[in-house]
């Protein structure tokens, strides 16, 4: 088994081909793409394929260290063109291919008209050490 | 194993240990100890007295501990100049603890976390699950704050508003996992009331009471919010209304208001009303200005416009929120139902769309993304 992060973008990925914002769907149509999430993460919980998946916040501050009693600096409110994450969902599936299936089948929830939105999504392997990978145990 | 006697015995137990001298650390782990051995063997050999046998194992297992520590003979020069335990005095032991784990020394999160534990007896485990962080995380904050504590003697007045706030934020903390933090609240507010005779205390029994009783018809069975308007009123749990109702009108004839009384009262009224257009919304802007005298706050001066809406029209409500500021959580929303409200759907439309990008929770965000969605659907038709 082996971990992979599934991202939702609120920008910074590329437009989804069914691209209308959620507020111009109808109430119902809204209500199934909510439903569809729920019920995908349902399904991988029983597969034993979920680990965790969360929803954030758009607004964001960039912070970094800048010198001993001196203000953090951040990029203030104008993060138009930033990459915002939406959300996350952890997977822990047998196989890099069963990720690519369930990232694909999660970027079909639908969306305007009942559509699947085609949302781009990214998928990223988690780094873990392999306790037999003997370069992890350098003299080990 | 009955674990509500169990939880109900903890606080009086380590009082007790804390009174014959103990240091408040020392005494928490032993009662813990003794909590422990109480679950072994009661089921075999339950007591007669059972706090009288907690007390015993719990003192046994702190002096041990203290005898095996380097500072023995500080501590036993301290329990000598401790009074001998006698019996016990007139006020309430619990009433002290609540004290203590609500210091003002603690940080709000400390005060909270350290409350369930002594107070509530609840375990590290629960109190981690509570709020979704691993269990060596709540542990640390737990011993931290008990650290803090230390060295607060249990003679030091403590100040009731500071407990009553404690108690609301584990209220507002909802639940998850196996403890419901907002029952948790009520339970520990009913020993609170109990313990001490304060026209506050009945207050909060009283607003926790009238918020509870409406909780299962908060959401709906999709996990979706429903507005108060909205929601099913068979619902609604009227024995505990009932009860929230009563203390509430006892403490408000002993002429003492407080912030929680008032809000009770802004609260019973919603619970009094058979249908939502029944509201008496002239006597909610009453009590909001009486709520906005004692506390001057700007979440309060929000709720009155929303009010004064309901009772003046949208357009006074709308009047009423121009001096409140911009940045405040919420007001877009309240700016966009009362723009609804006037006939004006494009600007609602487009300012629930606006709060929800502000929303602080999903629930919250997805209720006012639906209300923008349905506001652009009658726009299109």
């Amino acid at each position: 088994m082996a971990k992979y992060l599934l991202l939702k973008h609120y920008r910074g990925a590329p437009a989804p081909a069914n691209d209308v914002p959620m507020e111009q769907w109808t109430p119902e149509e809204i209500s199934a793409h909510v439903q569809y999430m729920r019920d995908f993460a349902d399904r991988l919980v029983k597969t034993g394929e979920y680990v965790d998946g969360q929803a954030l916040a758009p607004e964001g501050t960039w912070v970094r260290y800048d010198g001993e009693g001196r203000p953090p600096v951040t990029d203030g409110p104008f993060a138009e063109t930033k990459d915002l994450i939406a959300g996350w969902m952890v997977i822990d599936v047998d196989s890099y291919e069963r990720a690519l299936e369930l990232a694909g089948e999660l970027s079909a929830a639908p969306g305007a008209g009942g559509k699947p939105i085609h949302e781009w999504l990214e998928l990223r392997p988690f780094y873990a050490a392999s306790p037999t990978d003997p370069e992890c145990h350098p003299g080990g | 194993m009955d674990e509500a006697l169990l939880r109900s015995l903890t606080p009086s137990v380590l009082t007790v240990l804390v009174r014959r001298g103990a240091d408040f650390a020392a005494a928490e782990d032993a009662v813990q100890d003794a909590l422990v051995e109480a679950v072994r063997v009661w089921p075999a050999d339950p007591p007669r007295d059972a706090k009288g046998w907690l007390v015993t194992v719990a003192w046994r297992k702190f002096l041990d501990a203290t005898r095996s520590d380097a500072s023995r003979r500080r501590r036993e020069d301290h329990v000598e100049e401790e009074p001998a335990p006698g019996p016990a005095p007139a006020v309430d032991d619990t009433l002290q603890l609540y004290f203590l784990c609500a210091h003002p020394s603690l940080t709000p999160s400390s005060a909270v976390a350290l409350t369930l534990r002594a107070v509530g007896g609840l375990t590290t485990r629960q109190i981690a699950q509570a709020y979704l962080v691993p269990e060596a995380t709540m542990a640390q904050r737990i011993s931290r704050a008990k650290r803090t504590v230390s060295g607060v003697r249990f003679d030091q007045p403590g100040d009731v508003a500071t407990v009553l706030r404690v108690l609301y934020l584990v209220f507002n903390e909802g639940y998850s996992g196996d403890v419901d933090l907002a029952a948790e609240a009520i339970r520990l507010t009913r020993q609170l009331v109990a313990a001490i005779d304060h026209p506050e205390v009945a207050g909060l029994l009283a607003l926790m009471l009238l918020h509870h009783a409406r909780r299962a018809s908060r959401t709906a069975s999709d996990g979706s919010l429903v507005p108060l308007a909205e929601q099913d009123r068979t619902r609604w749990d009227t024995a505990a209304i009932a009860e929230g109702v009563r203390i509430l009108q006892s403490a408000l004839a002993r002429d003492r208001l407080g912030e929680f009384q008032a809000q009770a009262a802004i609260a019973a009224l919603h619970a009094d009303a058979p249908t939502a257009e029944e509201t008496d919304w002239v006597q909610i802007v009453e009590w909001y200005d009486e709520l906005a005298r004692l506390t001057d706050s700007p979440v309060v001066r929000l709720n009155r416009a929303v009010a004064v809406g309901e009772a003046d029209g949208p357009r006074a409500g709308l009047a009423a929120l121009a001096a409140i500021e911009d940045s405040l959580p919420r007001r877009t929303a309240a700016a966009a139902y009362l723009h609804e409200r006037a006939g004006d759907v494009s600007t609602a439309a487009g300012l629930y769309a606006e709060a929800a990008h502000k929303a602080p929770d999903l629930a919250e965000r997805d209720y006012l993304t639906r209300q923008a969605a349905r506001l652009n659907a009658r726009l299109r038709n």
